[in-house]
């Protein structure tokens, strides 16, 4: 019997090399297939988010309206933000979940390969549905990303598309998510214990389990949102009973762990990729564990902190506020763990830790502004200015983004096989983190002064830093296409070593670069986990 | 390399369903929102649509029966999808509670701040003046106009009953799995998705009363959308969960599934427990309280 079954297995199990063609990237089952169709499709929807982006920030440029017309720039600014939240940064980091969780953990692929093949291809349809909408009679939705009602009921024809897009998105999200623990909780080497396992994964566990919790939530917020439109409830309108306000507590409830869904991974790439640079084991390693699970939990009871300025009774502000400002104590031990890492360390400053180092320090100044944020008072001032806008996009760009650029060409020789351009990564690099502060720096300033956000035009009083800012953007636009072109040459460097860097601890590094299609057959051994893992376990 | 099955990983090859699907998806949603905004034409794309993913769902479900009656999934395999399907399970209840959250958002703010709570003394008296907050309510405006509350006695109670009992049934064919009684299986396992159907008959039955003789709508205000909103999602699984109880019928007639492995019946018997409970909750806050 034993004989029969494993014959069984040779003759279904997939273990020779990739299809030829298209029909590889159509039909895939590898994770590695999968990871890098999602970090293209990731590239491809930040260019074009980031292209949306300067439409917005070129309008700016100059106080009075100069280049689209207003409802073009509700739009844009709607638009970028649900292709960079949900087309560029989640895909991104379930990109990089594809390709290195299997290999760190020591499995042969991800536990479910056809839903994990499902997970992308849903991708292009909600996008390429979403992205339609431009060309729509009334346009591309513009009443915000947060689809607040009543506003976003007026939208034209793109509105069920938006609607439906967004399911879609969650779906592929559900599907990812569910897979990536089911991988990490069955697929793990027998003898990894869950404190073994890397912090990457730790992070991206969850992760996943947030995507799960709220994403079904977000869809069932649209859906109601859906049939207010079209089938005549009540939800979200006052004179039936419903409440606009009701919808932003439950999109918020999606959305506070939302944000957490696209800065975990973040942390724990960053948390790979210092201890390699700094030439020492993570500090505080399940301490980084505890303080993400703790992050996790908080997420969902600070969500009204979104809307401190809409109208909830004073003890419902007050707990807000104290469960908002709860979160810093755990991303301060995940900093203070990463400082302490550094701390005493061989450092030296290749491309990945210099986008490391950038994160933490940029992230942090976006960890303070949330804090001031979090004061209900002092909200009520900042609410909807650029203030606003300064803080997510320092926790967003030198913080999710950059963590992606970090773990890109931390990870780069190992899919690849070679060393990418160092020197074009320095200057990727260097401008990026210049532009973006030149970028959102000012932005703090101006939402200090009260310039509201989600307006084309704006008093003059504002000019100069507006152009600073545009000015940045365009800078920090271009300087991402130094990227592509590292992309482009990432195969004319000199071959990269199995290990690439020196002694890096994960067990990605113990096998060739670049890495085989299929990687671990059969589970690594006790020894080899203990000795590339960060864990005292 | 050890050529045993349980040492070994299973990696499944290629597949080219989860791009039919995706093409599926594709036809169904743009057919659904062209429809909506009033193109006759997205209906039928919409049908298109639906066609592609019912034969996409035969097709990927068609192969892992086969494969698994091959014997290729070893038993990591099996848990990976005991994993996926209990964590689908978990989705489907944040989605529920998406919609109850709307019911008692409604029930204990939205409501009563209409008739005055709290700090919105004058929401009432200059917006809404004379408005008390009662529920079951269709709101100041009393959009829909008078209704007449569907009460928790008779139907709603049987229904109750039915849904109970075939998770009882469910259970019974279950254990006669176990043991090896085939006939005792195949018999409740009948009954259940016969209950199955039976409650979504009766379903059927119950809104066409509330349309026709309660006056009591979708768009009976707060009280009309949470109403049909949570009970309709919940009649769609229940119609969902008694065909795949249904297509494991059909599989138990053809003698799949082993007292050891019969991964595919514990998931839908997971699920049928899963729209249980939520009828449970729906029962006592929706009709009941």
């Amino acid at each position: 019997m034993a004989s029969t079954v494993a014959d069984a297995i040779k003759e279904h199990d997939d273990h020779h090399g990739p299809a030829k063609g298209i029909k590889r990237w159509l039909f895939t089952t590898n994770h590695k297939d999968i990871g890098t169709l999602y970090l293209i499709f990731s590239l491809v929807m930040f260019f074009i988010g980031g292209a949306m982006a300067l439409v917005i920030r070129t309008e700016l440029m100059q106080p009075g309206l100069q280049f689209v017309h207003p409802e073009f720039f509700n739009s844009m600014t709607t638009m970028h933000a649900l292709i960079m939240v949900f087309g560029a940064v989640m895909p991104a980091f379930v990109g990089l979940a594809n390709w290195m969780i299997p290999m760190m953990i020591g499995a042969p692929d991800m536990a479910l390969p056809r839903m994990n093949n499902w997970s992308f291809w849903i991708l292009p349809v909600a996008f390429g549905i979403l992205l339609s909408t431009l060309f729509m009679p009334g346009g591309a939705p513009a009443g915000g990303w947060t689809m607040y009602p009543p506003l976003i009921l007026q939208t034209g024809d793109a509105f069920p598309f938006l609607i439906f897009s967004v399911h879609l998105m969650g779906l592929s999200s559900i599907m990812g998510a569910i897979n990536i623990i089911v991988t990490i909780l069955n697929m793990r080497a027998p003898k990894m214990s869950l404190l073994q396992m890397p912090i990457f994964v730790w992070m991206w566990l969850i992760t996943a389990y947030l995507l799960i919790a709220v994403m079904p939530v977000l869809a069932g917020a649209v859906t109601m949102l859906l049939t207010d439109q079209f089938f005549g409830t009540s939800f979200f309108q006052a004179a039936g009973g419903g409440d606009p306000v009701m919808f932003q507590h439950i999109f918020w409830f999606f959305g506070h762990p939302e944000v957490y869904i696209m800065i975990l991974p973040a942390f724990g790439v960053i948390s790979e990729i210092i201890p390699t640079f700094a030439r020492k084991p993570l500090f505080g390693h399940d301490s980084m564990v505890y303080a993400g699970s703790s992050i996790a939990f908080l997420s969902f009871i600070v969500w009204a902190h979104h809307m401190f300025t809409v109208g909830m009774p004073l003890s419902g502000q007050l707990f807000f506020m104290f469960a908002t400002m709860l979160i810093a104590v755990p991303t301060g031990v995940k900093v203070f763990n990463w400082v302490g890492t550094m701390w005493k360390g061989s450092m030296t400053f290749e491309t990945p830790m210099l986008f490391s180092l950038a994160f933490v320090f940029l992230f942090t100044i976006g960890g303070f502004s949330g804090l001031m944020l979090a004061i209900t008072a002092a909200d009520i001032q900042y609410h909807d200015t650029y203030f606003v806008v300064a803080h997510f996009h320092y926790v967003l760009v030198p913080g999710s983004i950059f963590a992606l650029m970090a773990g890109a060409y931390y990870w780069l020789p190992k899919w690849t096989g070679y060393m990418y351009n160092e020197t074009a990564g320095k200057w990727h690099f260097w401008t990026s983190t210049i532009f973006v502060n030149l970028t959102f720096f000012p932005m703090h300033f101006v939402g200090l002064a009260g310039m509201p956000r989600r307006i084309p035009d704006y008093s003059t009083q504002f000019a100069d830093f507006n152009m600073m800012a545009s000015i940045g953007a365009i800078g920090f636009g271009l300087s991402q296409l130094i990227f592509v072109y590292v992309l482009l040459t990432a195969k004319k460097g000199e071959k990269a070593t199995d290990v690439v860097w020196d002694n890096p601890v994960g067990l990605e590094w113990t096998v060739p670069s670049p890495a085989p299609y299929h990687t671990f057959d059969t589970p690594p051994g006790e020894d080899v986990i203990r000795s590339h893992s960060h864990s005292s376990h | 390399m050890s050529t045993h099955a349980e040492d070994r990983y299973y990696v499944p090859h290629d597949s080219h369903w989860p791009i039919v699907g995706s093409a599926g998806l594709l036809l169904l949603m743009v057919g659904v929102s062209a429809w909506l905004n009033g193109a006759e034409t997205g209906f039928w794309v919409m049908i298109a649509g639906f066609a592609v993913m019912i034969y996409m769902l035969a097709g990927w479900f068609g192969t892992v029966i086969g494969e698994n009656q091959n014997g290729v999934y070893n038993l990591q395999v099996d848990k990976s999808f005991r994993m996926g399907m209990m964590w689908f399970i978990f989705s489907e209840v944040m989605f529920f509670a998406a919609f109850f959250g709307a019911l008692f958002y409604a029930r204990n703010m939205s409501v009563p701040w209409l008739g005055g709570e709290s700090n919105n003394f004058f929401t009432n008296s200059v917006l809404w003046q004379g408005f008390e907050a009662t529920w079951p309510t269709n709101g100041p405006g009393e959009v829909g106009g008078d209704f007449t509350v569907m009460g928790p006695m008779g139907l709603p109670l049987i229904n109750t009953a039915i849904l109970l009992t075939s998770s009882v049934t469910v259970t019974i064919a279950h254990h006669a799995l176990i043991a090896k009684h085939r006939g005792t299986l195949k018999l409740m396992l009948a009954l259940t998705f016969l209950l199955g159907f039976i409650f979504v008959g009766l379903q059927a039955y119950e809104y066409v009363h509330a349309y026709q003789d309660l006056n009591l709508k979708l768009t009976t205000g707060i009280y009309g959308s949470t109403f049909f909103m949570l009970t309709g999602f919940h009649g769609l699984h229940v119609t969902i969960g008694a065909i795949m109880l249904f297509i494991i019928w059909l599989r138990v007639m053809r003698g799949h599934f082993t007292p050891e492995k019969h991964f595919a019946f514990e998931a839908t018997a997971w699920y049928w427990h899963f729209v249980d409970v939520v009828w449970v909750g729906l029962y006592v806050f929706v009709y009941w309280m």
